[in-house]
């Protein structure tokens, strides 16, 4: 794999990281789709997997930790020319950010929101996660996390989201397949990483994910909404990869009647002679 | 100076907003100068509304609660508002309503209404009597009924406008005013049709009373003027994806009152710290929490001074009337874009919600820079790059060649996270250096009243109506010379004329809608003046100019 374009920068994460083949795997998936760095926004809050875009040649709107899917959903409503890319962990996505989570869902932006689901806390130094599983314990979650996991995929097939998917970092052919296609994908996409935190998660390791995930071969019908409500559910002994949920909708920039015009916003001028219009109306 | 004062009361869902908005035009447009001030309970039915249409030949700046005429739609309007009327006043009223009193008229409008076939209607027959009443004709009616009613309607309301105009005697002197070609509007409508000046693209915001008018107003033009106006899931979302849309090109405001500007803090230090011009609006009312959510109070400017950990450029500007609300939302643009800061501005309820009569608005008064175009750079561009006045090129991902980096950590020049201690330094100088630049630009407040003053009162905002109606007051007694300083730019604090002032004042006394006296404080903290004494008032009504002399002269303020 080569992903010069995109050229590597020195990063902070800890040797063995899951985050290094999630980068390795977006400049590709970047790079193979034909992207310019200067078309390509990669949005994030904070975390360890939020420092993705501090590691990536291309525009970076590093915000507020939860925040990034509003302020990475309204860049591309003012550009739509943008290739916008949400990279960041599951504490920024579906704990801080989880109301965002929901309602980004349903607006329906064309955007990709890549989640490093490791189901810890990472920059903190290991604290539970929204998918954190039950029974581990922490320095918080001292008698075991009794708090039931977030199911992330099966919340985003519930809210109406048209591209669900799940990746791990162990089948890198197959996330940056998933990465282009999220891509690619006219709406919100969303693809679930799985990936392990080797200094913090000692129950969610490489081989616990590695002996459960299995890929979803062609046979899986994933425009069927009741199966893949279904498919979602099954996280445990075996873990479903692939695309879960497909379904083309119409989105934000189709639905919206000032962006159907097909102008970028940011291109839009003011009419002075409107402005004056409206301001006689008041007379 | 002549003038009338009618009272338009009753309760919620009974059409009030709608029958004064149709008066309020139509007194306009036949000359007069109107002041319309609005007074609701937080509620969809019931309770008592009430509206002030104060009108005269000359400018109005202040309701007053010496009322020439009540229209009362229920009993309660009559109970509440009776004492208020002068001795010669009218009470309009249904015939159904109970009360008694000498100065009452009452009409069946009502039976009148279901005879036209819509009891909706009763409030228009009331606007045809109101029009009979004062003098006026019912021309040019139709044109204004046709902005607030749907078509299939406009018949029915015309007869009843007739019908009401036909039955009434007229009681009063019709006024020759010169306001015919001058605007009616509110603070809120004048604050989105300034951001529509500004050229905003991207207004994204969650309901909240009283700024709600703002993001409907925008609603209302988005599609011709093309903006999109976004409802945020809160209000956490809604200043981050103005954040966003500013940064990625497009110009971007949100609005709220100050329940959600306390969620959106974070947010704000995002804009001083990433350098992505931001406007926001706070539309104040009684706090704290819920407060008082449909009543007026001026009491967040402390708060928005400082909101927000560490430490940045911002700038606040009070809005102080409609005309204020036009120009200044359209210059808060152009510090935000020229200095990448936000801009944060204070309305309030009353002046949001309050109608005056303004000249009309002129967008080329104030120009709006777009953000930098295309730059040649000899190398790397630098998103953050150190200047002497603080301000960097910015360039708009996706409209250059190079990468634009934006980071809400401490960054470098390119905007990668940095920890090192020099650069940390450097750059919040970088940053802090804007606030020289913006001190340039400080507008200086209002002087009002008399040059031989002995005694200074000081106000911001929406204060200035009632402040320079009270100066006109206390200087027509003759008791002493009055003078008022009403501060538009609040932050940084204009000091020049202030400085100046101060220095031949005897006695120096601020009139703030809040329990603390704010702006006194602000001024003492920066400048060492104090207030002698003050006028407070935070019962979530509007103080009056006639309140705040009354006040004055009562309390004998040294």
């Amino acid at each position: 794999m080569s992903a010069e374009t995109f050229c590597t920068y020195e990063t902070a994460w800890c040797p063995g990281c899951g985050n290094f083949v999630i980068l390795e795997c977006l400049k590709t998936a970047l790079e193979q789709l034909g992207r310019k760095p200067s078309e390509v926004l990669m949005a994030a809050g904070i975390g360890q997997a939020a420092k993705t875009p501090q590691y990536i040649n291309a525009n970076a709107f590093c915000g507020l930790h939860g925040r990034s899917l509003p302020a990475a959903v309204a860049a591309k409503i003012a550009n739509e020319k943008l290739t916008v890319v949400v990279d960041t962990g599951d504490g920024d996505s579906y704990g801080e950010g989880g109301n965002h989570f929901i309602h980004n869902i349903r607006r329906n932006v064309d955007i990709a929101h890549f989640v490093h689901d490791n189901q810890i806390y990472g920059l903190t130094k290991g604290q539970a996660s929204p998918t954190s599983v039950i029974g581990l314990v922490t320095g918080v979650q001292t008698d075991g996390n009794f708090t039931e996991p977030l199911n992330p995929v099966l919340v985003a097939i519930a809210s109406g989201a048209g591209f669900v998917a799940r990746g791990f970092t162990g089948h890198k052919d197959q996330l940056i397949s998933l990465m282009k296609q999220a891509i690619e994908y006219k709406g919100y996409a969303l693809v679930d990483i799985l990936q392990p935190c080797v200094s913090f998660n000692k129950t969610n390791t490489f081989t616990w994910y590695n002996e459960r995930v299995y890929e979803l071969d062609e046979s899986y019908a994933c425009t069927d909404k009741p199966t893949a409500l279904q498919k979602a559910l099954e996280f445990g002994d075996r873990i479903p990869l692939g695309i879960l949920y497909r379904e083309e909708k119409k989105t934000y920039h189709q639905k919206n009647e000032v962006l159907k015009q097909g102008v970028p916003l940011l291109d839009r001028k003011t009419d002075t002679a409107l402005v004056n219009r409206l301001i006689a109306s008041y007379v | 100076m002549l003038m009338y004062n009618l009272l338009f009361g009753g309760a919620a869902g009974q059409g009030i907003e709608t029958t004064v908005a149709i008066l309020e035009k139509r007194l306009k447009r036949s000359g007069y100068n109107v002041f319309t001030v609005r007074d609701f309970m937080s509620r969809v039915r019931g309770g008592h509304n009430f509206s002030l249409i104060r009108f005269g030949t000359e400018p109005v700046y202040s309701h007053s609660s010496h009322v020439d005429c009540i229209v009362a739609l229920d009993d309660e309007t009559i109970l509440l508002h009776r004492d208020q009327l002068k001795e010669d006043g009218l009470i309009l009223c249904d015939s159904k309503l109970s009360a008694s009193d000498p100065r009452l008229i009452k009409f069946d409008m009502e039976g009148m209404a279901k005879k036209l076939g819509n009891p909706r209607v009763s409030g228009i027959i009331a606007v045809g009597i109101l029009l009979k009443l004062f003098g006026e004709t019912p021309d040019g009616m139709e044109d204004i009924l046709r902005e607030f009613i749907k078509q299939q309607y406009l018949e029915i309301n015309l007869k009843a406008l007739q019908e009401g105009y036909q039955i009434a005697r007229q009681h009063y002197r019709h006024l020759e005013g010169k306001y015919a070609d001058w605007m009616l509007i509110s603070g809120s409508k004048a604050v989105a049709l300034g951001a529509v000046a500004a050229g905003l693209r991207f207004y994204s915001a969650y309901p909240m009373s009283p700024s709600t008018t703002i993001m409907e107003t925008l609603a209302s033009m988005a599609d011709n003027t093309g903006i999109v106006v976004e409802q945020a899931e809160d209000e956490i979302a809604a200043i981050n994806m103005a954040i966003g849309a500013s940064y990625a090109g497009a110009r971007a405001m949100t609005g709220t009152s100050g329940g959600g500007f306390s969620l959106m803090v974070e947010a704000l230090g995002l804009s001083g710290m990433a350098e992505i011009p931001l406007v926001v609006i706070d539309v104040q009312r009684p706090g704290p929490v819920t407060g008082l959510p449909t009543r007026t109070e001026q009491s967040d400017l402390k708060f928005v001074i400082s909101a927000s950990q560490g430490e940045f450029p911002r700038m606040v500007i009070a809005l102080r009337n409609p005309s204020d609300a036009f120009y200044q939302t359209m210059r808060a643009f152009q510090i935000a874009e020229k200095y990448q800061i936000p801009v944060i501005l204070l309305s309030d309820q009353y002046l949001g919600d309050a109608s005056s009569t303004v000249e009309p608005f002129d967008p080329e008064r104030i120009h709006v820079s777009e953000p930098t175009a295309e730059i040649e750079t000899e190398g790397e561009y630098l998103r953050y790059r150190y200047s002497e006045s603080g301000i960097s090129p910015r360039l708009i991902p996706g409209k250059t060649s190079q990468p634009v980096l934006i980071d809400s950590d401490e960054h470098d020049e390119r905007g990668w996270i940095t920890e090192s201690a020099e650069v940390r330094t450097q750059m919040m100088d970088k940053r802090m250096r804007k606030i020289d630049g913006l001190k340039q630009e400080l507008l200086e407040p209002d002087f009002i009243g008399s040059d031989h003053f002995d005694t200074l009162l000081l106000g911001w905002g929406s204060a200035w109506g009632p402040i320079a109606q009270a100066v006109q007051l206390l200087n027509e007694d003759r008791q002493g010379q009055y003078a008022a300083l009403v501060f538009g730019d609040i932050y940084p604090l204009p000091q020049k004329l202030l400085t100046e002032k101060a220095s031949k004042a005897k006695r120096i006394i601020n009139v703030e809608q809040n329990a603390t006296g704010q702006l006194a404080g602000l001024i003492r903290e920066e400048t060492g003046i104090a207030c002698t004494g003050s006028i407070l008032k935070y019962d979530g009504r509007q103080i009056s100019g006639e309140e705040i002399a009354e006040r004055i002269r009562k309390e004998g303020l040294k």
